[in-house]
């Protein structure tokens, strides 16, 4: 497209500017992308060269400081009760006290169990009656559990190990410089001011850490054992085996373990078809029915939208299953067909396989239109009138209108969304779940996996029902690559999250 | 003659546009009659008083309040019923307390490591949600959370996650503009000072919006709540209950019965939702829009 110079773009009426701006922003579109995947290394070069020069910085620390200083190297606080920061100097104390007692007693230990996740698992032996009881040794879980824990501990004491040495630094040169360092009480003081966000997430980052950085990383390991239906602690042990499970799901190998791989293959096309018929016929239809809706003239708006928004409304699992259970073979939609005499033949609404993947997609518009006809009609609202204007002016016809203005619109302010739902449609577990459960079930597959079944259902089943934990672990794995890689675009496409600051 | 010609014209486009509406009418129509039959065919059902089984007629022969007898007198419908009611009292007040922190935190302060904890957050939010729980399934089990306690351990997991639901919170708290707080700062205010005497007292929509998020949000979870309660039925909540009566084995005694507690289940939470829309609506489109 042709670009125009600073002082053209100004001479335009304002309703050309913005018309401008958009073909700009699509115009550039491959660009960005490019541009996107330059930046990834970069930003991994620059995360290790601050992890670098962190290490460097207290090196330095070591060489410049004081006794203190030094001292407090290995004796955490020591510099602090010198220099008169006794609150500060219990604490790292006590931390450092707790955590040798803790790797002492327990820490190595786990650490050292981590290598082989255990020998015996169960023991039998004679009580003192002479029956044989079972004697539970080693559990391969708990191990692992509990090692990732330490793992935990040891990068958190290193933290404040840091910050000990940085604190000491600080206060070394503020005293030289003549000044008194903060103490104990200018933290307290402080937590409720300039500080206040150290409060404000102290405890939702903990609670994110505790429940979801450690089990995500305990299950990347589990991803690496052979934990699985015949590998069930406390009876019997698991261990460590590599780079399998991965081979497994991605071997070309067709005959024997082919299988979990052609499942694995065939479940993530169908995932990513779901994924996006289910985002843009949602869009697109959810935008004409706001559209509909909205146009000048039209009565009742608020009634049409208070029925659509009652799907929103309405717990899914009523909702959806209760229209699973009308579409089934038995159910009152095949009943009231026959009744009137319109088939013989019972339609397999859910049971034939490429009908029910087709049944899961309409009935997805069931659940979807309500939202983006609540989103679009927000947004189709906020559109400057006068674009209307100028058009209508010019003789551009209804569609024009729509193609020209109204979509660019649309996909410029609410791509990012798109986007978005594209991926949370991958993770859409209530919609498959209570409408299929991943059925048509079929020999073909492995690993009780159905037609209907995606990634995340199949992770389910693999889990709830097989016990395959290893599977499911690398299922997860690989559906965060296919997530991660799709929203990288995502953000940098998305004008809102770069200026952050232009908001403000 | 040209007057004429105009008024022709203007006739046609008027005639145009009433079949365009009336067209737009019937589409509008027939949409609302499809989304409404699920919930006609519920209601129909619920009411049922002849066979407890699926049949092939919608209207009853006979209404009666016979199911609902059935759900509360010989089921554990009341306890799962009380488990979800607890878990979303609860979650409706350390949800809305933890996603307001965080939200606050990372739109109005700017600190070291706060561009680091948001892209953490984005990538932990790209792992499938049930990976993780997995493992968190085990740890509550160290500590004694699931089975039979499985109400406080559902409670903490649904807390310790929700910090990483802020967008939409956060993306509200940045249209505030900055120089409020510069000013009370100014005038010697503590940023916690602000927080609560400035900023939430503004922040009614959102707070509105996350608390009927969180309160809503345990009615309809099936996914973790199977899991965590795996296998003891008096610490179901009502989806994983409810799930089970439409199974080959429950549905031909309980179909009816599944249909009285689903309406038992969605008549407040509706209500709930309907009477708050306003500040839903603008909580999903602020939340699309600013991505």
């Amino acid at each position: 497209m042709k670009r125009l110079a600073e002082l053209e773009y100004l001479g335009l009426p304002p309703a050309r500017q913005k018309l401008y701006n958009f073909q700009l922003f699509f115009a550039d579109l491959p660009k960005k992308l490019a541009g996107g995947c330059k930046k990834i290394p970069a930003a991994l070069g620059k995360f290790f060269g601050g992890i670098g020069r962190g290490f460097a910085g207290i090196g330095s620390i070591f060489k410049e400081g004081d006794f203190k200083t030094r001292l407090s190297f290995f004796i955490m606080g020591f510099g602090q009760f010198f220099r008169r920061q006794i609150g500060r100097g219990i604490i790292f104390l006590l931390m450092e006290v707790l955590f040798v007692l803790f790797m002492a007693f327990f820490g190595v230990h786990y650490l050292a169990d981590m290598r082989n996740l255990g020998t015996v698992a169960v023991e039998k032996t004679l009580n003192d009656y002479g029956l044989e009881i079972t004697v539970y040794k080693d559990n391969s879980l708990k191990i692992l559990l509990y090692g990732v824990l330490t793992i935990f501990i040891v990068i958190g004491f290193i933290w404040t190990w840091i910050i000990n040495v940085r604190q000491n630094a600080v206060a070394q040169k503020l005293i030289e410089e003549g000044i008194r360092p903060k103490a104990f009480k200018d933290d307290l003081k402080s937590i409720a001011d300039e500080q206040y966000y150290k409060a404000l997430l102290a405890v939702p980052l903990l609670g994110i850490v505790l429940f979801t950085v450690i089990p995500i990383f305990f299950m990347i390991l589990i991803a690496f054992t052979n934990y699985d239906y015949s590998h069930l602690p406390p009876e019997n042990l698991f261990s460590w085996v590599g780079l399998e499970n991965f081979h497994t799901m991605l071997s070309t190998d067709v005959s024997g373990s082919g299988k979990f791989a052609y499942t694995f293959r065939e479940i993530l096309i169908w995932t990513l078809i779901w994924a996006l018929v289910a985002t843009f016929s949602n869009y697109f239809l959810g935008m004409f029915v706001a559209i509909c809706i909205n146009k000048k003239g039209i009565r009742f708006k608020k009634g049409f939208r208070t029925i659509l928004v009652m799907t929103i409304a309405v717990p899914q699992f009523v909702s959806l299953l209760l229209v699973s259970k009308m579409f089934a073979d038995e159910g009152i939609v095949n009943s009231l067909l026959m009744n009137l005499g319109w088939i013989t033949e019972k339609i397999p609404f859910m049971t034939g396989p490429t009908m029910a993947k087709i049944m899961v997609l309409v009935i997805n518009l069931w659940v979807g239109i309500p939202y983006l006809m609540l989103i679009t009609t927000g947004v189709l609202m906020n559109i400057p009138a006068d674009l209307y204007e100028s058009a209508r002016i010019d003789g551009a016809s209804g569609m024009k209108q729509f193609t020209k203005i109204t979509l660019p619109y649309m996909l410029f302010v609410t791509g990012p969304y798109l986007l978005t739902s594209f991926t949370a449609n991958i993770n859409n577990f209530n919609v498959i779940y209570l409408l299929t459960a991943g059925a048509p079930k079929t020999m073909e597959y492995e690993g009780g996996a159905g037609k209907t079944d995606l990634l995340i259902t199949w992770l389910y089943t693999l889990t709830i029902t097989n016990n395959d934990y290893k599977m499911a672990a690398v299922i997860g794995i690989l559906v965060f690559l296919v997530v991660a890689v799709i929203s990288l675009f995502v953000y940098n496409l998305s004008p809102a999250m770069k200026n952050e600051e232009d908001f403000q | 003659m040209s007057d004429n010609n105009s008024n022709k014209k203007y006739a046609s486009k008027s005639g145009k546009e009433r079949t365009a509406r009336t067209l737009i009418y019937i589409f509008l129509t027939a949409l609302s009659i499809i989304w409404l039959l699920p919930f006609i065919y519920l209601i129909c059902q619920a009411f049922r008083g002849e066979s407890r089984s699926m049949v092939t007629y919608v209207f009853p022969k006979k209404w009666s309040l016979e199911n609902f007898r059935i759900l509360f007198k010989e089921t554990q419908f009341l306890h799962w019923y009380l488990n979800t009611l607890i878990i979303a009292l609860f979650n409706a007040v350390l949800q809305t307390v933890i996603v307001l922190s965080v939200a606050y935190a990372l739109s109005r302060m700017r600190f070291k490591g706060r561009k680091l904890i948001m892209n953490l957050m984005l990538v932990l939010g790209m792992f499938p949600g049930f990976l993780s729980m997995i493992a968190t399934y085990f740890i509550l089990k160290l500590i004694g959370l699931t089975s039979e306690n499985a109400v406080p351990g559902l409670i903490l997991v649904y807390a310790a996650s929700s910090g990483m639901g802020y967008y939409i919170a956060k993306g509200f708290f940045d249209t505030i503009p900055k120089s409020l707080d510069e000013a009370a700062r100014i005038d010697g205010a503590s940023r916690s000072r602000v927080f609560f005497r400035i900023i939430m007292p503004m922040a009614k929509p959102i707070i509105i919006y996350t608390i009927m998020m969180a309160f809503i949000a345990p009615w309809g979870d099936f996914m973790y709540a199977s899991l965590i309660t795996f296998g003891h039925e008096k610490a179901y909540n009502v989806a994983v209950g409810l799930y089970r009566w439409l199974d080959k084995e429950h549905i031909n005694n309980y179909f009816t019965v599944f249909c009285a507690g689903g309406l038992f289940v969605s008549v407040p939470v509706t209500a709930l939702f309907m009477s708050l829309q306003r500040y839903y609506v603008e909580g999903v489109t602020g939340g699309a829009v600013k991505g």
